[in-house]
């Protein structure tokens, strides 16, 4: 029961922070309801048992991620978006399209969804940080290595690209 | 522990702590103002009260009457809307912090901590990820200080915030990559385990065989790159250049007046607390100190609460000091100091301390 | 016990208005930022599939493997990803502003016949 209320609530707070990115027109208000997105997103891992990953969402996502988009709003002072005509074929093909796909998957999300199961508020040792590791540098290892230096290479392309030609 | 007496012990908490934090916040602003008098020879407040003690109260006074100002052409949302951010994100992270073991009131015993739960076997379950609760606050925190510059839409403004996300995201990562030996060592990330683990430590095997086993004597390296960063974090001189006052009038407070200028104030102060608090949990073994066996019960057992208190009121010390000493830094040597010196100090000694651990285990 | 299919289908309503805001907003900021909102709508199924997969292992048809935990080992691979594309992008929408001085992608159409 108390799942469920919670659920609710984080969702709808969740959806009208989506709503909102869409309707606003000034890009830092966008950047301010993607952030309650995240923020609410991380309260749902919390419900879902994953601790880590709920907690490494706000670090990551809401302290940094989104701390850069607000940065550079604020550096290239973005005023109001402009209102132009915009791409015809994303209007023609792209947002029918995305309809068919939402009602498509929501159809079979609500017919099947008794074939599905539900969730549960999981036990404390789902989820914990040891667990999470153990996979992390045994398992994965090799992709861990990989972002490693997937990592590096963006931070050489973002100094490259941020440098100022003389 | 049913559910209401979880609830009504929790709320009884909150309010205690926080009425001791936003007091303890007040009188260090008048520990302040006296001791940077004291060094720069001169006598501080005196006129309110003995000692100058009522003065937090008449600048409370003082602040709530002052005309709220909105100035012309501010976002008026974000603008309100700052402040309040960065006072309540301050104040969120205190709610993991635990204060001592357990305390027992009219044969209700309870955590001296505001998550901490009694289990049923007696013992107490906290946050397990407290310490990651509490750099994930201290960096939604940045968007207080981001906004406020930002929405002021003035130059002095804009560019302290400019100044200041970019100090506190870059010295983030040195903040975070300075705890990561303690991590190593306690192997965990809850407050209290790393807490217990120094304390249970001094008792089973003290570093050289008389020192406690606090963190600090592995970690040095590590404990003095976490005073740094914190400095930067939270806005401090010598790295005050958010509000440099001779550069830039007060950085992004200063369209800010009245009980909006107040809440920057008083999340600055907080976050202090946090930062001294969090200190004196990982490197100094929290509420861990000699037991003195003369003391009637009922002292004995708030004894780990007030050796907690001296240690956090070191650190408080030790902020004023060192704003009393220190000149303020350039903005440049700033940055290279946080991403050339700082963070590569801080990697090397998460190698050292791991290749310990792993040649010890 | 809430089940599944909610948070599938939180999770799709939240990939369909990234897609709407990629395809509706002309700010190249704000069309970045419905990138961001699709990954996290990822992420939310991630989630929702490890916790799962926790409690109904006996669902898998016989002779699969799979360990629950991966699902969140997957979503830090993904913030990762998510880092370093916000680094570059945010980069290259500077060097854009620098030479066009406009965020409108419109606007940036010298390729354009």
């Amino acid at each position: 029961m108390v799942h469920q209320v919670l659920f609710i609530v984080f969702g709808l707070i969740c959806v009208a922070g989506a709503i909102n990115l869409l309707l606003q027109r000034h890009p830092i208000n966008s950047a301010l309801s993607l952030v309650v997105v995240m923020a609410s997103l991380a309260l749902i891992y919390l419900l879902l048992g994953a601790e880590f990953v709920a907690a490494i969402q706000v670090i990551v996502y809401a302290g940094a991620i989104m701390v850069l988009f607000v940065f550079v709003i604020m550096l290239l002072n973005a005023g109001e978006e402009e209102r132009t005509r915009g791409s015809r074929v994303a209007l023609i093909l792209g947002v029918p399209g995305v309809i068919i796909l939402a009602a498509t998957v929501g159809w079979l999300l609500v017919t099947g969804s008794g074939q599905l199961g539900s969730v549960t508020i999981a036990s404390s040792d789902f989820g914990e940080t040891h667990a999470i590791a153990r996979l992390l540098f045994k398992d994965f290892l090799l992709p861990f290595e990989i972002t490693s230096v997937l990592i590096l290479i963006a931070i050489m392309g973002a100094v490259v690209l941020g440098k100022r030609e003389s | 522990m049913d559910i209401t007496t979880f609830i009504i012990a929790a709320v009884i908490k909150i309010a205690l702590v926080v009425f001791i934090m936003l007091t303890g916040v007040a009188y260090t602003t008048w520990l302040e103002r006296k001791l940077i008098g004291r060094i720069q020879n001169r006598w501080g407040p005196t006129r309110v009260g003995p000692f100058g003690l009522l003065q937090p109260l008449a600048d409370g006074i003082k602040f709530i009457l002052k005309e709220d100002l909105l100035p012309d052409y501010v976002h008026k949302g974000l603008f309100i809307l700052a402040p309040m951010l960065a006072l309540i994100m301050s104040l969120i992270s205190i709610a993991v912090i635990p204060f001592g073991e357990t305390i027992t009131i009219a044969g209700h015993t309870t955590a001296l901590q505001i998550s901490g739960i009694i289990q049923a076997g007696g013992g107490i379950s906290d946050i397990n990820i407290g310490l990651l609760i509490i750099l994930g606050v201290t960096s939604i925190g940045v968007y207080g200080v981001a906004l406020a510059g930002w929405s002021s839409n003035s130059k002095y403004s804009l560019l302290g915030s400019l100044r200041a996300s970019a100090q506190m995201i870059s010295y983030e990562l040195a903040l975070g990559l300075s705890l990561v030996g303690i991590l190593l060592l306690s192997g965990s990330l809850s407050l209290r385990e790393i807490v217990q683990t120094q304390i249970q430590g001094s008792v089973d095997h003290p570093w050289l065989g008389f020192l406690p086993h606090w963190y600090i004597f592995p970690q040095i390296i590590g404990f003095f790159i976490y005073l740094l960063a914190a400095y930067a974090e939270t806005n401090r001189i010598p790295f005050d250049m958010p509000e440099a006052e001779t550069e830039l009038v007060a950085g992004y407070h200063t369209e800010y007046s009245s009980m909006k200028f107040a809440m920057f104030f008083m999340a600055e102060y907080v976050n202090m607390f946090t930062v001294a608090c969090l200190a004196t949990l990982l490197f100094f073994g929290g509420w861990h100190g000699p037991q003195l066996a003369f003391l009637p019960p009922l002292l004995q057992s708030l004894l780990p609460v007030g050796y907690f208190a001296l240690k956090v009121f070191f650190f408080i010390f030790l902020y004023i000091w060192i704003r009393g000493t220190l000149p303020r830094f350039r903005y440049d040597q700033l940055m290279a100091f946080g991403w050339k010196f700082l963070l590569p100090l801080a990697i090397a000694n998460i190698i050292v301390t791991s290749l310990i651990v792993a040649w010890r285990a | 016990m809430v089940p599944l299919s909610w948070y599938l289908i939180l999770s799709a309503v939240l990939f369909c208005l990234g897609v709407f805001g990629f395809l509706l907003k002309r700010n190249i900021i704000t069309i970045f930022m419905s990138i961001e909102l699709m990954l996290n709508a990822v992420n939310l199924s991630f989630v929702a599939f490890a916790n799962y997969w926790n409690t109904h292992l006996d669902k898998l048809p016989s002779g699969a493997q799979m360990v629950p935990l991966s699902g969140h080992v997957f979503v830090f691979f993904v913030m990762v990803v998510a880092a370093a594309e916000a680094a570059v992008g945010l980069a290259i929408i500077i060097s854009v502003f620098r030479t066009r001085e406009t965020l409108n992608v419109d606007r940036v159409n010298l390729l354009k016949l």
